[in-house]
């Protein structure tokens, strides 16, 4: 270990309650349980006000500690100003028409798959709403998501069209991998969505090198102001995986600009998390390896808003990688072949109560943020976005034969050189996909 | 895992530690290769043959020098350097030229590299761009993978080649697929490279021949690397590339002297090499067992055959023109490689030929893979797993009926 070697940030035990005076340098977190009965951040004998000269007009619930003040909040632009509130108007209605669109785009892809419309394995995100758009409605464009075979949701969050999406589940050429990827396999470069893997824990190492290179671009190639962040969702089954742990080494080793962001939602498949884990409680994993482990409520969009705040900033700064464990729940079983038998109906009950939209909703509108009426035009223009996006799907064409072997290599020529001199992509047949190679 | 190479290679420190036992297995092999005294070709480029002296006692070529005397297009007279640092002159030449050429792997940075191809870059360009990667070879590779979709250029080295296997997932499924499962939209230009192939009684696990296992994966190339001027420029070529390319070394070679160019080249990445020219029977053959080749074809011209000798070079696409041409001038092909007699490069290539010139073959294709045993550790018992120059001259004479 060289002595230019990180300094290991130790985080305070678990039993800290008190808020630390706040030093930027060392913002931490604390693991903050939930207990099932707390309410919504909102309820006002649970709120700890700032201090009163302070900038940032906002309301901490005692459930988030000692969150960094370095966070810059942005002014409410809302003509009612709301200083108890963790959102404005626009925020909220950011949030939740997100929230919508992920619910309302799952629910009209088990349709589609029962009507033959798409196949092979569907993964749906019903529930989980709250960690996708908590976390990427913070990004930029230029920051990277990387995701797991649930990756519809994480897609329309961070900005691919839903016609895009849904072209791609449908197998058309205008999906956005031009139908070669699938339900599994969403990427997209232009909104740097990074995948889309089909097999667990493979897309963390691909999110440590997305944060590998922003660092390489800001220390290396000295392009001072990059400082692009990576996150990578993945599941409570991964994180039993070696590449979970050999990444949680090597990001905080480097000091990665990474936020490593676990749903857990208590199931792999059929495999209960509690079974399949010697320590069930995940965050703890992140101070063993030298990060920050956080533990939030996935059901609770403006929780795990604040806490993405943080962590993403954490690693703008420059301070490294972060654990952030949601505990979240699906409402679907695991796919859309899985018959969901084996999960406690009495612990689906629990969970519906705390379904993140209908939450948000009731914040909402019992703070006056928004008024139904505003809520329901959401509603009704996420529900025609989600029908042309099946319309377009529809009327979009199969790919052709041509497509076969496009993409396959950058350089075609990699397919080789044929027995006449020439080379295989140079054959007139390659480009209609029947050359022999 | 452990195995940590001291001094510039393997074949240096074993030499040393196993003085005595060389020369007993020298005397074998002396047995073995039945009229050559030097054990020891100089494989010029344009494909001739020299003899040189023999100063090691090696059966092994270990100090081949070429000279490039008469048919050089080259102005200059170049200059001589070993295997592994003309790796490390081509990767140094793509890291200045292209600053998003990074290197990751175990001990490429301080340590130099276990084979010393990766020595002193560190120092020169910093240990980010010459990352000393904690022991993780499936998540670095994943890393560099990741890092090769957001616009870098990774070489991942691989300290023995053996140790990939545990990379497997990422090379398979990521390395090769996402440019197709992403329909286009993410390119992954790395290199992946390091030392493979039977050694001197490194143990089944360090000896193990990956190609075979490589070689179904779509979407990424192959390419194996025999001399100091092949490795320099399929380096360079391999780092330009915008596909996933896999280099094969071998750890036997790295010590190999040539002189090479002192202007900038470029190899191709698809074709084949032509070592030496011939008519009477197609030698098809890659990395060490080049070597192998090169000497029992001595005896065979000294037998008054012809062989034409080509190093295929390009294990995935293979070069089915220069290939082609020379089955159908000879009519017969003998393949020697290194890799398992199963489901190896071998086996591929003997499909291939079959499948395109059948008409033109005399006499079935025969191929000289090591046997299906995992590599012993006892010298006499690896000498039996690998192709041996005599068994390549008795497989020429009976296809030469």
């Amino acid at each position: 270990m060289t002595a230019a070697a990180t300094k290991i940030i130790q985080p305070l035990p678990l039993n800290f309650t008190n808020t630390t005076p706040r030093s930027p340098d060392k913002a931490l977190f604390h693991p903050l349980k939930t207990t099932p009965s707390s309410s919504f951040p909102a309820s006002t004998h649970k709120l700890r006000l700032t201090k009163p000269n302070s900038t940032l007009a906002r309301r901490r619930s005692t459930a988030v500690f000692a969150v960094s003040d370095v966070v810059q909040e942005k002014k409410p632009k809302s003509n009612t100003f709301h200083p108890n509130l963790l959102i404005t108007k626009e925020e909220g209605l950011e949030l939740y028409e997100d929230m919508i669109l992920g619910r309302s785009f799952e629910d009209m892809c088990a349709q589609m798959y029962y009507r033959g419309k798409m196949f092979g394995f569907v993964h749906l995100y019903n529930g989980q709403e709250a960690v996708s758009t908590g976390f990427i409605k913070l990004l930029k464009n230029e920051d990277c998501i990387v995701s797991t075979y649930r990756d519809h949701v994480h897609a329309l969050s961070k900005g691919v069209p839903a016609r895009a999406v849904m072209s791609e589940l449908f197998g058309k050429t205008t999906g956005c991998c031009r139908g070669q990827g699938g339900s599994m396999h969403m990427f997209s470069k232009e909104h740097n969505v990074l995948g889309g893997f089909a097999f667990i824990g493979e897309g963390i190492p691909v999110a440590t090198g997305a944060a590998f290179t922003s660092k390489y671009r800001r220390e290396v190639l000295k392009e001072g102001d990059c400082d692009h962040v990576t996150l990578a969702f993945f599941g409570d089954g991964t994180c039993n995986n070696g590449q979970f742990f050999e990444c949680l080494n090597m990001a905080a080793l480097w000091k990665l600009p990474i936020v490593f962001v676990v749903e857990n939602n208590l199931w792999a498949i059929g495999m209960s998390h509690l079974r399949a884990t010697s320590d069930p409680e995940i965050w703890k994993k992140g101070p063993a390896f030298g990060m920050p482990g956080v533990h939030v409520d996935g059901m609770d969009v403006l929780k795990v808003r604040e806490v993405a705040k943080e962590a993403i900033n954490r690693a703008r700064r420059g301070e490294g990688p972060t654990l952030v464990e949601c505990e979240t729940y699906r409402f679907r079983g695991h796919s859309l072949a899985d018959p969901d038998e084996l999960r406690d109906p009495s612990e689906k009950a629990h969970y519906a109560a705390r379904d993140p939209i209908t939450a948000l909703k009731k914040y909402m509108v019992e703070n006056n943020l928004v008024s139904e009426a505003e809520l329901k035009a959401i509603e009704k223009k996420i529900d025609e976005v989600v029908e042309e996006a099946v319309e377009f799907a529809d009327i979009s064409p199969h790919p052709g034969r041509s497509q076969l072997l496009e993409n396959v290599f950058a350089d075609p020529r990699g397919f080789g050189i044929g027995p006449d001199g020439k080379y295989r992509c140079e054959d007139p047949k390659f480009t209609e996909g029947t050359a022999h190679v | 895992m452990a195995v940590v190479f001291q001094g510039i290679g393997a074949t240096a420190a074993l030499t040393s530690a196993t003085s005595v036992d060389s020369k007993k297995l020298y005397i074998l092999s002396r047995r073995l290769v039945s009229e050559t005294k030097s054990t020891f070709m100089v494989v010029r480029s344009d494909g001739r043959l020299n003899s040189g002296s023999n100063r090691r006692a090696q059966k092994l070529i270990t100090n081949a020098v070429a000279t490039k005397a008469d048919s050089s297009p080259a102005t200059k007279p170049g200059h001589e350097l070993l295997l592994f640092e003309a790796l490390r002159e081509g990767l140094e030449e793509e890291m200045e030229r292209d600053a998003r050429v990074c290197v990751m792997g175990e001990d490429v940075g301080h340590y130099g590299g276990s084979y010393k191809v990766t020595k002193d870059l560190a120092n020169k360009y910093g240990d980010l761009r010459v990352l000393d990667t904690p022991i993780a070879e499936n998540s670095f590779t994943g890393m560099a993978i990741g890092a090769a979709m957001t616009g870098l250029r990774p070489i991942v080295e691989g300290m023995n080649m053996g140790f990939l296997l545990l990379a497997f997932n990422q090379i398979s499924n990521n390395c090769g697929m996402l440019h197709y499962t992403s329909g286009g939209q993410f390119t992954i230009p790395v290199v992946i490279r390091g030392p493979g192939g039977v050694g001197r009684q490194l143990g089944a696990e360090h000896s193990q021949r990956l190609e075979s296992y490589f070689q179904s994966i779509p979407g990424i190339q192959m390419v194996a690397c025999s001399t100091p001027y092949n490795a320099k420029g399929l380096m360079k070529a391999a780092i330009r590339s915008e596909n996933p390319v896999i280099l094969f070394e071998h750890v036997l070679l790295y010590n190999l002297k040539e002189r090479i160019p002192d202007e900038e080249y470029i190899l191709n990445l698809e074709e084949a090499e032509m070592v030496r020219p011939g008519e009477h029977i197609t030698i098809l053959t890659y990395s060490r067992m080049r070597y192998h080749v090169m000497q029992a074809a001595k005896t065979l011209v000294n037998k008054g055959y012809d062989p034409e000798v080509i190093d295929i070079r390009s294990l995935k696409p293979f070069d089915l023109h220069t290939i082609g041409n020379s089955v159908k001038k000879t009519h017969r092909v003998l393949i020697v490689e290194e890799c398992m007699r199963t489901g190896g490069i071998g086996a591929s290539l003997t499909a291939a030929i079959n499948e395109y010139f059948h008409d033109y073959l005399d006499a079935p294709v025969v191929c000289l893979s090591s046997q299906d045993v995992p590599t012993p550790y006892a010298g006499t018992l690896e000498e039996w797993t690998v192709v041996q120059p005599t068994q390549i001259v008795t497989a020429v004479e009976q296809l030469c009926r």
